[in-house]
This record gives C-alpha cells, sequence and structure tokens, in this order.
C-alpha cells in the first residue's frame, strides 16, 4: 500500500457515510422520540417504541420472520451445498460454466424474477396448465399466496449465494482426505459426516447466515407471493413508515431488525476469521 | 517365501491410453518392495488399483490367493500411506491414528492401548494432542505412517513417502523406514521415482516404464545386470558406448573393440550399445584389462569418499565418467589436462541393443 490510497478510499467513505450511515443514525434517533398525534414525531425521548417491539403481536412476527427465514434457509443450504458438492466434483475446465450457470439469474432485477413467480404459481398460472394438460380435472391449487411460496421465492433467490459459499471450500478440500478416510475403513457416508462435512462448515455457515439475514428482512416477496396475508418484519417497517405513519416505532423495529442481522453477520465473521486463522498457520508450517 | 499379493496380467487404460499395460508381479510376505519409474510411468496408478480407489481394466489382483479387484478400498486389509500424507486438519494426532480403529468398531480401551503404543514406536507420544499443521514435514510423515500402521494391514502402501522431506531427513527416514518394516513385520510396497531410494530401502525392486514392467529383482542385480538401455540409464550412472554387435563384443565408432558378453538372440552387426559403470573403470589398467582407451583428463570433482572423472576419448561423445577411490587418487594423482589410459575387465561390460 502507498502512502496516497487512504486519498483513493475516501470518495468510497463519503458516499458510505452521507448516504449509509447518517441515514442509519437518522432512523436510530427517530427511535427514541414519541409519535405525534397526527402522525408526525414529537420531539420527546421514551423507550416505549423498543417496549412496543417487544409487545407478544409484534414479538409473534419477529417469531414468524425467523421461522420463514430459517425454514428458507435450511432448504437453500441443503440443496445449495449438493449442487456446490456437485460442481465442484466436475471436472476442473467445467466448473466455471456451471458456476456461471448457477449465478445467471443475478443478472435479472430481483423484481422481474419475483414476479415471474406469479406467472408460474397463480391460478390460472404454468402450473395449473401443466396439471391440466396432463389430465388434472379439478380445482386448480392454490400455490401462490401462501407461506410455501415465500419461502420457495426466498430459496430460489438466495439459492445462488449459498452455491458460492459452499463452493469455495469443498474446491479446495484436498480429495485425498476423503480417500484417507476411505483407505482408513470409513464408508462413504462416515466419510462425508467426520471428514468432508466439518470441513466445508464455515462455507455452510456462511452461505446460512446470507440467507437467512437477507430472508429475515425481506419485504418485496412475502408482500407479492406472500400477498401480504403473511407479514414479515420488513413488511412490517414500510406498513409503519408508509401507511401507519408511526415513524419512531418503524424506526425502533428497524433498529432491533439490524442489531440481529449484525449480530448474526459479525459471528460469522468470527467464525470464518478463526477457520481463516488456521487455514494461514497451515500455509506457514507448510 | 509365500507369496502375499500376486498382480496377474493388470492393465489400467484411461480412455486409450494404457497407464499400466500388462503387468505381472508377485509380492511376498514380510518384504520391503518398491515399484521405480520416471513420473508418468504407472506406479501411482498401479498403487491406487492395488489400494482400490481404481480398478483394473483387465487381469486380477490377489492377496493371499483372493480376488481383490473389485473389493471398495474401505474393505480391503491394505492401507495408503499418501504423498500428501492426507492427514485430517481438524483432527489431532491422536485423533487421526485412532480414525481408523474407530472404523473398525474397536472398544474405546483398546483403540486407546493401540494407538498409545504405535505412537511410543513412531516416536509422537510428545506430540499425541497437536494439530497436523503444528507438525513439521518429518513429524506428518511418522503421523501418516502411524496412521496407516495403526491398522496392522496385510500390505503397507507408501507413496513417495520421502518425498516432501529435505534431503538429509530423507537419508535418516530411509534407515527408520526399513527398522520399523523390521519391527512392525508388515510387507511395504513403495512408490518412487528416487533410485537411490530404491536401491537403499528395498529387498526387491520392479523398474516400470510407459506401463509396462521392464525388470524385476533385487537392488543388486538390477544394478548389477541391467535388463535394457533404459535401466541401465535409470539406475545409477552408466556410460554408453554406442556402436555394432561383435562376436564377442561391441565395435565402437571408431573401431575400437569392445570386449563383452554379447547378449543372446543378437546378430553381429545389429546396433548395439556396450554399457560400463563408472566404478567399474580403472586409470592405468593392468596388462590382463580387455578394454582400454586413451583419453584427456577434463574435470576432476572431489566428493569425499571417491573422485569422479571426465575423460575425453573417442569412444563418445559424452566424457567418459571414470570414479576412483580417494586411495587411490592419493597413490596416484592425476591433473586436469593430463593424458591417461582407462580400462575395465570384458566381464564388467553390459551390451544392450540400441
Amino acid at each position: 500500500m502507498t502512502p496516497r490510497s487512504p486519498l483513493l478510499m475516501a470518495p468510497a467513505l463519503a458516499w458510505l457515510t452521507g448516504l449509509m450511515v447518517v441515514p442509519c443514525a437518522l432512523v436510530l434517533a427517530l427511535a427514541f422520540f414519541r409519535r405525534g398525534i397526527y402522525g408526525g414525531v414529537e420531539y420527546t425521548f421514551t423507550l416505549e417504541n423498543f417496549a412496543q417491539v417487544f409487545d407478544p403481536l409484534y414479538a409473534g412476527i419477529f417469531l414468524n420472520s425467523a421461522r420463514i427465514a430459517g425454514t428458507a434457509t435450511l432448504i437453500a443450504v441443503v440443496i445449495g451445498y449438493a449442487a456446490a458438492y456437485a460442481i465442484a466434483a466436475a471436472p476442473r475446465h467445467r466448473q466455471p460454466i456451471y458456476l456461471f450457470f448457477a449465478v445467471l439469474p443475478f443478472w435479472s432485477n430481483y423484481l422481474i424474477r419475483t414476479y415471474a413467480w406469479i406467472v408460474l404459481l397463480n391460478r390460472e398460472g404454468l402450473i395449473t396448465q401443466l396439471l391440466r394438460s396432463i389430465g388434472y380435472t379439478g380445482e386448480p391449487p392454490s400455490l401462490l399466496y401462501t407461506e410455501g411460496a415465500v419461502i420457495a421465492g426466498l430459496v430460489y433467490n438466495y439459492l445462488p449465494f449459498v452455491i458460492l459459499a459452499c463452493y469455495a471450500p469443498l474446491s479446495r478440500l484436498n480429495p485425498e482426505l476423503a480417500e484417507a478416510s476411505r483407505d482408513l475403513g470409513g464408508s462413504a457416508f462416515t466419510t462425508f459426516r467426520r471428514i468432508v462435512l466439518p470441513l466445508t462448515l464455515p462455507g455452510i455457515a456462511a452461505g446460512a447466515v446470507f440467507v437467512f439475514v437477507l430472508s429475515i428482512g425481506n419485504f418485496v416477496t412475502p408482500a407479492l407471493l406472500g400477498g401480504g396475508r403473511f407479514q414479515m418484519i420488513g413488511n412490517l417497517v414500510y406498513d409503519q413508515f408508509l401507511t401507519a405513519n408511526d415513524w419512531p416505532f418503524g424506526a425502533a423495529l428497524s433498529m432491533v431488525l439490524i442489531a440481529i442481522m449484525m449480530l448474526l453477520l459479525t459471528l460469522q465473521a468470527f467464525a470464518s476469521e478463526r477457520a481463516s486463522g488456521r487455514a494461514t498457520a497451515r500455509e506457514e508450517a507448510a | 517365501m509365500k507369496t502375499l499379493l500376486a498382480i496377474d496380467r493388470v492393465t489400467k487404460n484411461f480412455g486409450r491410453i494404457a497407464a499400466v499395460d500388462d503387468v505381472s508381479l508377485a509380492i511376498r510376505e514380510n518384504e520391503f518392495f518398491a515399484l521405480l519409474g520416471p513420473s508418468g510411468c504407472g506406479k501411482t496408478t498401479l498403487l491406487r488399483m492395488l489400494a482400490g480407489f481404481e480398478t483394473p481394466s483387465g487381469g486380477n489382483i490377489l492377496l493371499d490367493g483372493k480376488d481383490i479387484s473389485a473389493v471398495p478400498p474401505n474393505r480391503r486389509p491394505v492401507n495408503l500411506m499418501f504423498q500428501s500424507y492426507a492427514l485430517f486438519p481438524h483432527m489431532s494426532v491422536r485423533a487421526n491414528i485412532a480414525y481408523g480403529l474407530e472404523m473398525e468398531r474397536l472398544p474405546t480401551e483398546k483403540i486407546r492401548t493401540r494407538v498409545d503404543e504405535i505412537m511410543a514406536t513412531t516416536q509422537l507420544s510428545a506430540l499425541a494432542d497437536r494439530k497436523p499443521e503444528q507438525l513439521s514435514g518429518g513429524q506428518k510423515q511418522r503421523v501418516a505412517l502411524a496412521r496407516a500402521l495403526v491398522k496392522r494391514p496385510r500390505l503397507l502402501l507408501l507413496d513417495e513417502p520421502l518425498g516432501a522431506l529435505d534431503k538429509k531427513l530423507r537419508g535418516a527416514m530411509q534407515m527408520e523406514l526399513k527398522r520399523l518394516q523390521h519391527e512392525v513385520g508388515i510387507t511395504f510396497v513403495v512408490v518412487t521415482h528416487d533410485q537411490e531410494e530404491a536401491l537403499v530401502m528395498a529387498d526387491r525392486m520392479a523398474v516400470l516404464k510407459d506401463g509396462k514392467l521392464l525388470q524385476c529383482d533385487t537392488p543388486h542385480e538390477i544394478y548389477e545386470r541391467p535388463a535394457d538401455r533404459f535401466v541401465a540409464d535409470f539406475i545409477g550412472v552408466m556410460n554408453f558406448c554406442e556402436g555394432r554387435a561383435a562376436p564377442d563384443g561391441v565395435t565402437a565408432r571408431d573401431g575400437t573393440m569392445l570386449r563383452g558378453r554379447v547378449p543372446e538372440g543378437m546378430a553381429v552387426d545389429d546396433r548395439a550399445v556396450a554399457a560400463v559403470r563408472p566404478e567399474r573403470v580403472t586409470l592405468f589398467p593392468a596388462a590382463n584389462i580387455a578394454n582400454r582407451v586413451a583419453g584427456t583428463v577434463e574435470a576432476l570433482a572431489y566428493h569425499g569418499l571417491d573422485l569422479q572423472l571426465h575423460i575425453r576419448t573417442a569412444l563418445t561423445e559424452k566424457p567418459f565418467l571414470v570414479r576412483i577411490t580417494a586411495d587411490a587418487a592419493d597413490r596416484r594423482p592425476v591433473r586436469v589436462g593430463e593424458t591417461v589410459e582407462i580400462g575395465w575387465a570384458a566381464e564388467d561390460t553390459r551390451i544392450f541393443r540400441n
């Protein structure tokens, strides 16, 4: 690094400070004020907003969001890990092609992709038509505006993150380790459970935290695919700011959500730091 | 001695390439056997077939008379020490060594006893709780060895076991491996590209090239009576003089007659090469020495025990290599630029097809 490099960082730093840190600080400040009678903000200090967050009604929405995000994370990890495993096992020269296909959805807009799911799932959608074409005559299945649709949408959108996060440690894993386990008498399953899985856990953790954090705060997918019937915390925040006009409470909800996300990301960063610390120590010893 | 492992006309094809081509070998009980060859000769593929990671395209592998060609690696009484050691990085030394016994579902107490025993034999007891990343190269090598030995396999396969060690340590570990093999009484099959290593360690060795077995014998026999020019060149150092076969030797290109026993099936005037080891060549040969050539000393290299001379002769394009003992050099010193006569006995000449 040259002594001038902080200067090169300045624009990015200014951008982030101006457009992210400042607004976040404003929202944080907002959380400690009272809601005005006609919707405005009354500038008197209070902790009521935070107390309200833990009201069973809202805490329930938090828990529900966590459950939906957790389910989506679990499914994404299982599917994503399997895909990453298959890609890492493919011939070296083909792996970049498969990875390219895995991230291809990122090239189109998130909203458009989510709308595409509506086309797919609605009562007269592609799935219903497909069922009819193979002779199904009953009521069209109600797929859209269900919790399942929300979970499916979340899994679909965040799956590439899991694939990328799991692919990294899987592709770096020395294949001789699995062979050594087999050679020492381990079955294929034992080899996976005791050697491959523990050594690629950091990737799984990174992917899982990513999906969970992005899912729990998501409001587009539950709004479009859940039809507003299944409120997640993101929708609640949206409602407080734009419909209920209770900015202080919306701010308090945001802060609690951000706190949860930060906590998870920090834990994950710590865990991966420890794992990579081990890896560097290994390289130095070699 | 009883045959433990019989490799019977084994072939392994990768696509159109035969990595191992119709190889037959018999490895005896309690033998230290080396598979030697340049990289790409098929030795590692052969080893992987013995371990069970590759299935032969043709032929059979018999262990104690039973065909194991199709038995998966985790069901074979055969263990492999990997070239990269393949120690499990998330497990301690003790856990690495215990892993194979846990797979056998032995009682915990028994596992502990056997792991302790093998750690004592391989001088690892003090390192039991270390992780692989905290070990030196030599220590990792011992853990890998202990992890395989603790299973008490019928056959232990070692893939370039000393390849990752520095030269000095390698010498010490060669003797150590031989001592251990003797102590545990397990048949060792070592793959190596280092001919010196094979000569030092092996009871018998096989030389492979391009998937084919060239020669299988004791190190002494292979060194003294190589089967062909390739083996002669690959093992040790050799002087080669090309020419045409004569009834009792080879006529070199300059017309010099090099006497030696002509192999069976070689006709007069066939393209042939006469070979002689540098240590079989003497300076100022006695009157009864059959082969003698004049030359000029071009270079001199002192090696402690012996002296290596490069002598320019009319016989070959490359200088002739001669090794004389320090003792002989003391009695009759030679200088660079000096004209000397060199010679060797007819029975020290090896003649190959060229």
